[in-house]
């Protein structure tokens, strides 16, 4: 497609993309070393989704994320160092070490958490547009959910209560081929989230979500629409998950020629594609790389040195009323 | 306070506190199945017409939705009054509920609320048959996270209604379905705080403790043995988390004796947990237990069947003197 990007507006996509990946990359070897405990699910070779979505979203707009989160938190602004703390299980984590990576939240950037069950945000995301529309604010809702989530009743729900309210909601369908260790449209029947969507009268749009100018120029014009009050969207982004379900699936379901074309789609190797044919030197991309993989090789240093949490933090914000008491030998 | 009348019901009792609330905090709202009809039970009659569609929201038969559509209201800022319209009803929304709701401000690290009331009426009624009788309240006490409140009265619904919704934790109110046609008097403004139960009747023998709907079969099981002349002393919990564990055991320490009863199965019931500990706490001191409630099986059609399920005042009456001889 024709790009109508700048080149800081490019290069601003790239960084995010960067992060993410860089973020990734470093938790990816971590875990792999068994430097923290519990599950870890990738999305690498899915930057483009949130980073093209999330440039149009602002500190006020909420998001809801699924188990695959770490780029939908990044890209709407939450801190690296507590997020990659928050894999480490340390105090200092974004959720003191009581999330890990299925539950990383930032309230503070409107980020609303990361969801172990699949569609589990998308409920959460309808009440979360009505309850701002309630208090009389302009926020809209992003609700990020993958191709296996369509399956679930929550997803066929949301969709008619999004449109019979006319929610403030971009949902977004970021499709990486999986549901698990299975081919998403092995089990899907019918043509899919698009045409569900457009069965309750929510208009979407199908892009390609490794591009990441597509993405971010499709996403632009339907939280222009939601914002007019056109109530909801959704976008279908179209992306390959290059790693397996988790840290520990060795994906053996999946040809190596499939993989290869899979990672042939690398939204980052697309667009510096683009940008080195705008004259943007090879050498700022590197750099750019080297310093996101300082950031987040400097979190990774600083998680591993982080305090645990204290045991008795174990008991607190559970409830106020009937809260647990703290055992003797906590 | 809402209409001027001298006597009501307890479904208008607990409409007047829930409007109440709603003309003190703009945030509070309710959503669910024909609230602006006013409710199965007619405990939002004439909510619609003062607070208007956006506060009292009708939605569709989607129960998981309803459920997770009130807690991102909440972790925005709002209050919602979430209707289940019968607890059996809240079984489609139990991811919601439990994976949810339950968890966001732990899982979270503290960064989020889920100030917001599930009202799921619940109890046996009238032949509602398996699908529409069921009393959860005792798994819900097993779930972190959230307070369960099980009043009996519609002056206790009222007032805990009323401290469910300024409440920052997520609150559980199950109200007694066969209760909210009763007559009852206009409750008082005040909140009713979690976890301190009411004595419900006084008695120097027996402690009785009960909750919900089998505060009528433990109330007539009661004057039954009275009139034998066993007196018990009855503590309706009103919240089974937290519960008033002071209350039932200083009870305790003046009878030596404990019975239980309630409406749900007595299996893992939360029965067990009152029994158990009062046992931790006070030893050889208590002298009987004994808990009545429901067998472990589901809550059959047949009257002639459905009264398997139901505690009746005989049978209560019947272990206060067996408690009593011992």
């Amino acid at each position: 497609m024709t790009s109508h990007h700048t080149n800081a507006a490019l290069l601003a996509l790239r960084r995010g993309m960067g992060r993410i990946r860089a973020f990734e990359t470093v938790a990816l070897a971590a875990h792999r070393a068994k430097e923290f405990a519990g599950y870890l699910h990738v999305s690498i070779g899915q930057e483009a989704v949130p980073t093209g979505i999330c440039a149009h979203l602002g500190p006020e707009d909420r998001l809801t994320s699924t188990h695959r989160g770490h780029g939908h938190a990044l890209a709407k602004g939450a801190d690296a160092y507590g997020m990659m703390a928050e894999l480490y299980g340390r105090a200092d984590g974004a959720c003191g070490g009581k999330g890990g990576s299925m539950h990383i939240a930032d309230f503070s950037v409107g980020m609303l958490g990361a969801n172990g069950i699949v569609a589990g945000g998308i409920p959460i995301a309808c009440g979360a547009a009505q309850g701002l529309r309630l208090l009389g604010s302009p926020a809209i809702v992003a609700c990020f959910f993958g191709d296996g989530a369509i399956n679930r009743g929550p997803f066929m729900e949301g969709l008619n209560w999004a449109a019979l309210y006319r929610l403030p909601i971009l949902f977004v369908c970021e499709a990486n081929t999986f549901a698990a260790f299975t081919k998403a449209d092995d089990t899907t029947a019918g043509p899919g989230a698009l045409a569900r969507a457009e069965s309750c009268g929510i208009p979407g749009v199908a892009v390609d979500g490794s591009d990441v100018e597509a993405v971010d120029a499709a996403a632009g014009d339907l939280v222009r629409a939601i914002r007019a009050g056109s109530g909801p969207r959704l976008l279908l982004a179209s992306t390959y998950r290059w790693e397996g379900h988790t840290s520990t699936d060795l994906a053996a379901y999946r040809s190596a020629s499939e993989v290869e074309a899979g990672r042939g789609r690398d939204p980052l190797a697309r667009l510096d594609a683009t940008l080195a044919a705008r004259g943007v030197p090879a050498d700022a991309l590197r750099r750019m790389d080297e310093e996101d993989l300082a950031e987040m090789t400097d979190a990774r240093d600083r998680s591993r040195e982080a305090e645990p949490p204290p045991l008795r933090s174990a008991f607190s914000d559970v409830q106020d009323a009937g809260a647990p008491e703290v055992p003797s030998w906590a | 306070m809402g209409v001027a009348v001298a006597e009501t019901t307890f479904a208008g009792v607990v409409r007047d506190a829930l409007a109440d609330e709603m003309r003190r905090d703009p945030t509070v709202w309710v959503l669910g199945e024909d609230v602006r009809y006013g409710g199965i039970f007619g405990q939002y009659r004439g909510l619609a017409a003062e607070f208007g569609p956006d506060r009292v929201v009708d939605t569709p038969i989607s129960e998981a939705t309803i459920m997770g559509a009130g807690l991102g209201a909440a972790l925005v800022g709002t209050r919602p009054v979430i209707e289940m319209r019968i607890a059996d009803f809240a079984m489609p929304a139990m991811d919601e509920l439990v994976n949810q709701i339950a968890k966001v401000r732990y899982m979270f690290g503290g960064q989020a609320r889920a100030r917001l009331v599930v009202r799921m009426p619940h109890g046996l009624l009238a032949s509602s048959a398996a699908q529409h009788s069921q009393i959860v309240e005792s798994w819900m006490a097993n779930l972190p996270g959230v307070v369960v409140a099980v009043p009996a009265t519609a002056a206790d619904a009222a007032g805990l209604l009323r401290s469910a919704i300024r409440s920052d934790d997520p609150v559980l109110l199950f109200e007694p379905k066969a209760f909210f046609g009763r007559p009852a008097a206009p409750a008082s403004d005040e909140p009713i705080p979690f976890g301190r139960a009411r004595r419900a009747r006084e008695g120097r023998d027996v402690t009785v403790v009960t909750w919900a709907q089998a505060l009528d079969p433990a109330l007539a099981g009661a004057e039954l043995a009275s009139a034998e002349g066993t007196q018990a002393e009855i503590l309706d919990l009103r919240t089974l988390w937290p519960w008033d564990e002071e209350a039932v055991a200083a009870s305790v320490a003046r009878t030596g004796r404990l019975v239980v009863v309630e409406e749900g199965v007595t299996v893992a019931g939360f029965g067990a947990e009152i029994v158990a500990r009062m046992a931790e706490r006070s030893g050889p001191a208590l002298r009987s237990v004994a808990r009545l409630g429901a067998p472990r099986i589901p809550v059959p059609f047949a009257p002639e069947l459905e009264a398997a399920v139901r505690v009746s005042p005989e049978r209560v009456a019947a272990a206060i003197r067996a408690a009593a001889a011992r």
